[in-house]
């Protein structure tokens, strides 16, 4: 039979329908279950792999000072994100990147760390130059799920005029992320907070509220355009700050703060206690860790032996020495052991007999009797040692830490040192393993001893002088509640006799007079000799304080300032000065009389002739002179 | 004029489905090169297509008047043609377009070509010729040696390139021939036997079961088949067992991942799974009706691998829906099916013109059922096109030049 005939063909032939039949229906079953029965999910599926919805940054609130002037705002920035793929075709991009933009290798590691842990997007670098952001654009098929987004970058006004007291900005950390202050509910991976100072101290004030963009994708990473199937959620801006600061203010201290010398001012309102200027020396460039700072500067600005990054106003502790005699004084007054007319028993001779030793006066000399007043102005540590026998140890450390000496002044910052001060005679025993003496009171009443305050505790104690014996805590933001402050009981009496100690020093004949005398107003302080580590072993100078306020002469204090310049020596010849340029550059703008950069009296004769206002402020000087002129005498 | 595409057509059905597609081939080429970043190379691709596919249409024109005869007369010197050019793309051999990796063509200078498409139809007619001479049909194995070897030979050189997927369009036109030459089924079954076993290799437990089976079938059989072709059976069962692990471990990387992946995509999505995966999306979120032509998202934003050439059925899925992958699937039965139909209207004398048909329906069934199974994940992912419908002119021209054999040989009675 063969096998060809047409008969054998047809039964074949329907052989080979059957089988295609049955390989057609596979296939068509295979497209009814994927498009019909599962195509909603893969439609669903298709469109989170093609739809990302992106964070939209909130820019953060802009940060006033006093005048409405801008501390800190925002300006357009790019920044560089990845979306998430293989680790090898992520390394192989970022590296590609390498060539047009700075990205370390550290670097590189990271985002992967990142994109393995979140498996989301992750910001490469927040804050591209536009060079970077030209050259990644035009080679984007390069760069595969590479996308370049403009987000606010924040710029500080200030740069390293007030790196302390502003602060900076950065990406939160693994770490910072859930903590209490960012709790997960509000932060995320990838947003920018406030790291320090004023920005972190503000930080829920001045966020603002992420917003949310569903964009779509092409395969490459290219975005393609917003995703309408979605709706879009705006990012809403942070609120404004506004600050008691003064911003020219603080830019004149920089200015004045003698170039290599490292220290701190703080110029406080005694009205409120809002914070004028707040200085530490040297500083550092917040807008350095505007889009994350690299290595190298990190790294340049942590082992600088100068130590740009510590904040000595508000976290230096330094001895305060002379400059605590008035909180002596005041405590002395508040507790009605002493009066303001009253001399001393005693004369100062340079040294006081008690107990079983000698305690020296800082002038071997001696001062003789003195007043409060005089005592002050002579910095008189006799005096002082039979005021500490009159108020004894104990009530001594009561009173010091009822006006906080021994906390924080409560500034709305949070780097704040608490004084060091000791809270009750246990601390002798504890830290020394001795029963305190009462010869103990001798040395903290100078100044001395286990007793460091911050530079702002300093100025707050003086807000107290300048005003009636209380002091508000200082503040450098307007909004929000005040807390915090105390109270020294004086009367109105009380607090003239401590000026008038304060007076003498600046007074003619008094140390500190030819570099705080300036033309408009008064000037007064009180200088202080701060022992450090070095100079106790005369490897260095001691730090040099002055602690002082100013106003129109004849009218209460308008500004209180106090600085100190470490290892600088001598307070009325290096600090002194700092204080009055910067009181006088606050007044005369606050008054409405124009600046001049040659301020205090010893700048003037350092330049030029004696001027004319210093022989009408001070005419005694003169007088003086005058009588001792040969044939003057009648 | 149907009178007159019939006498062009000589077959007007075969032909008028064969258009339809090829037609429908350059819409979707078109489709595939709108994107939302535009190529220049795809973009254009289907004017590149439409005019191959008027070359195709001329050459198709010519080729159909060429008297039986001479096919028959060429086919045993272009199967030895062909041979010696796939042994020359072994050794000279290039990379093409997304297929860098598979040396498959030669370049002629103004032109290049696969020698392996050419190979299909030269092994075709060789293969017709051979079984044409048996009219009592095949009852032993002995029998398939000399049919296998025809399409063994060009078999092993192409999986030399290597490329497995023409190498299974080979091993469908041994099969569908070998039917039509009344080989038996349990015959056939037979000599697949070993591949099965192959695969189930990998399963101790499995394998034991389908060896007993096997031996069951041939104990069953013992007065058809000689005991040397039994044991043959049987022992080529223990080779291809033994060999499984060490061929597994001789697969290129990228072999072996595809393999893996028609397993799982899911074990690399973002490498070799990417492809079905991304298929299988873009066809599904095509649903019911499809997004519509020319505006798949999927497609657009560059989500489709290979979207004009190898996953063109990815653009149908998603952009024409289940509608539209159903009726391309019923084009193509009906086109295939056409072959069948005409090859049982043939006389007795007519046994090479069958042989052809059945080549062709074999060839063409293993492309259009891998290619479209790949893009749902039903087949594992193999390099070959879509007949008439892919982006490729040889490819195009080739397949043409089968409807040419095709319809000659069923329509001149010898």
């Amino acid at each position: 039979m063969n096998v060809h005939h047409p008969h054998a063909l047809r039964r074949r032939a329907l052989g080979a329908y059957v089988i295609l039949g049955l390989m057609m229906s596979v296939l068509v079953v295979g497209f009814f279950r994927i498009q019909v029965l599962q195509g909603e999910e893969a439609r669903l599926k298709a469109e989170t792999n093609r739809v990302r919805s992106l964070p939209v940054p909130a820019p953060r609130g802009t940060i006033y000072d006093r005048n409405g002037e801008i501390v800190a705002d925002n300006v357009p920035g790019y920044q560089v994100t990845i979306l998430p793929a293989s680790v090898d075709s992520v390394r192989a991009t970022l590296r590609r990147m390498q060539q047009y933009m700075h990205l370390s290798d550290e670097r590189i590691e990271r985002v992967i760390r990142t994109l393995r842990a979140y498996g989301r997007e992750v910001v490469v670098e927040a804050d591209a130059d536009f060079a970077a952001i030209s050259a990644l654009e035009e080679r984007r098929s390069d760069f595969p799920g590479v996308f370049v987004e403009m987000r606010p970058r924040r710029r500080y006004q200030l740069g390293d005029a007030g790196g302390h007291l502003t602060g900076y900005v950065g990406e939160i950390t693994g770490e910072e992320l859930g903590s209490e202050t960012f709790p997960d509910t509000v932060y995320e991976a990838g947003m920018i907070v406030g790291k320090v100072g004023i920005e972190r101290q503000y930080e829920a004030h001045l966020q603002g509220q992420q917003g949310v963009r569903h964009v779509e994708f092409d395969a490459r990473g290219r975005i393609v355009g917003d995703f309408g199937g979605a709706p879009q959620i705006a990012a809403e801006p942070g609120q404004d700050l506004h600050l008691s600061l003064d911003l020219d203010l603080q830019r004149w201290v920089h200015r004045i703060f003698p170039d290599s010398m490292s220290g701190a001012v703080v110029a406080l309102d005694p009205a409120d206690g809002g914070v004028l200027a707040l200085y530490s020396a040297p500083g550092y460039d917040p807008n350095l860790f505007t889009g994350g700072i690299d290595e190298l500067t990190w790294a340049s600005l942590n082992n600088d032996e100068r130590k740009p990054l510590f904040d000595r106003a508000v976290v230096g502790l330094y001895a305060p020495a002379s400059t605590w005699k008035l909180a002596s004084a005041g405590i002395g007054l508040d507790l009605g052991v002493v009066t303001p007319d009253e001399v001393m028993p005693e004369p100062c001779t340079g040294a006081y007999f008690f107990g079983d030793r000698f305690f020296h006066c800082w002038d071997r000399a001696g001062h003789g009797y003195n007043t409060l007043a005089e005592a002050i102005g002579n910095s008189c540590d006799i005096y002082f040692y039979q005021l500490a026998e009159r108020i004894g140890l104990t009530r001594l450390l009561e009173r010091a830490n009822d006006i906080g000496f021994s906390g924080q002044c409560g500034i709305d910052l949070p780097q704040e040192s608490s004084g060091v001060f000791p809270e009750s005679v246990d601390f002798w025993r504890e830290r020394y393993g001795y029963r305190a003496r009462e010869g103990e009171a001798f040395n903290l009443i100078i100044g001395q001893g286990p007793n460091s305050q911050t530079p702002l505790k300093m100025a707050q104690f003086y807000v107290a002088l300048a005003r009636d014996g209380s002091a508000p805590a200082p503040r450098i933001a307007r909004e929000g509640e005040l807390v915090g402050g105390w109270e020294l009981n004086l009367a109105p009496d009380h607090i003239e006799s401590l000026q008038e100690g304060l007076r003498r020093v600046t007074r003619p004949g008094g140390t500190a007079h030819v570099r705080t005398a300036v033309e408009h107003w008064d000037v007064i302080g009180k200088t202080g000799t701060g022992q450090n580590p070095l100079s106790v072993r005369g490897l260095a100078e001691d730090h040099a304080w002055f602690a002082g306020m100013a106003g129109p002469p004849g009218e209460p204090p308008e500004i209180v300032v106090v600085a100190i310049v470490e290892y600088g020596e001598s307070g009325g010849q290096v600090a002194a000065p700092i204080v009055a340029k910067t009181a006088d550059y606050y007044l005369r703008q606050r008054h409405g009389i124009p600046v001049d950069t040659i301020q205090t009296y010893w700048d003037h004769i350092r330049t030029g002739p004696i001027p004319p206002w210093y022989r009408r402020r001070f005419p005694e000087v003169f007088r003086v002179q005058d009588d001792q002129r040969p044939g003057a005498e009648r | 004029m149907i009178r007159l595409f019939e006498r062009w057509a000589l077959d007007a059905q075969l032909v008028l489905g064969i258009l339809g597609l090829t037609l429908f081939g350059v819409a979707m080429i078109y489709s595939a090169g709108q994107v939302n970043v535009p190529n220049v190379v795809t973009e254009y691709a289907w004017l590149r297509q439409a005019r191959w596919m008027v070359l195709a249409l001329v050459v198709f024109t010519a080729l159909s008047r060429v008297p039986l005869r001479w096919i028959e007369w060429a086919a045993v010197p272009s199967y030895v043609v062909s041979l010696l050019l796939l042994a020359l793309t072994l050794v000279i051999g290039e990379g093409r377009g997304t297929a860098q990796g598979v040396k498959s063509f030669l370049n002629l200078g103004f032109f290049s070509f696969q020698p392996a498409e050419v190979a299909k139809l030269a092994t075709i007619l060789a293969l017709a010729q051979l079984l044409s001479q048996k009219e009592s049909g095949i009852n032993s194995l002995r029998e398939l040696i000399a049919p296998g070897m025809v399409v063994g030979i060009p078999l092993v050189l192409v999986l030399g390139q290597p490329d497995l997927g023409t190498a299974m369009a080979f091993v469908g036109i041994l099969f569908t021939t070998l039917y039509w030459a009344a080989a038996p089924v349990w015959l056939l079954l037979l000599v697949a036997s070993p591949v099965v076993g192959l695969i189930v290799s990998f399963n101790t437990v499995l394998w034991s079961m389908f060896i007993v089976t096997v031996v069951g079938f041939l104990v069953l059989l013992r007065y058809r088949l000689s005991l040397f072709e039994s044991v043959s059976v049987v022992l080529a069962n223990f080779a291809t067992a033994t060999i499984g692990r060490p061929l597994w471990e001789s697969l290129a990387d990228y072999q072996r991942n595809r393999i893996l992946v028609y397993l799982d995509p899911e074990v690399d999505p973002r490498g070799a799974g990417y492809q079905v995966i991304q298929s299988k999306l873009a066809i599904g979120s095509g649903g019911f009706e499809g997004s519509g032509f020319t505006i798949g998202p999927q497609k657009r934003f560059d989500f489709l691998p290979e979207q004009h050439t190898d996953f063109i059925f990815a653009v149908v899925g998603e952009e024409l829906g289940f509608i539209g992958t159903t009726l391309a699937v019923v084009a193509f039965a009906f086109v295939l099916s056409r072959l069948v139909r005409m090859a049982s209207h043939l006389s007795e004398s007519q046994a090479f013109a069958g042989l052809v048909l059945l080549g062709i329906f074999g060839f063409w069934l293993v492309h259009v059922f891998v290619n479209i199974g790949m893009t749902i994940g039903v087949v594992p992912i193999t390099g070959i096109p879509l007949p008439f419908v892919s982006y490729g002119g040889s490819f195009l021209l080739m397949s043409w030049v089968a409807v040419a054999i095709a319809v000659r040989v069923a329509h001149e009675h010898p």
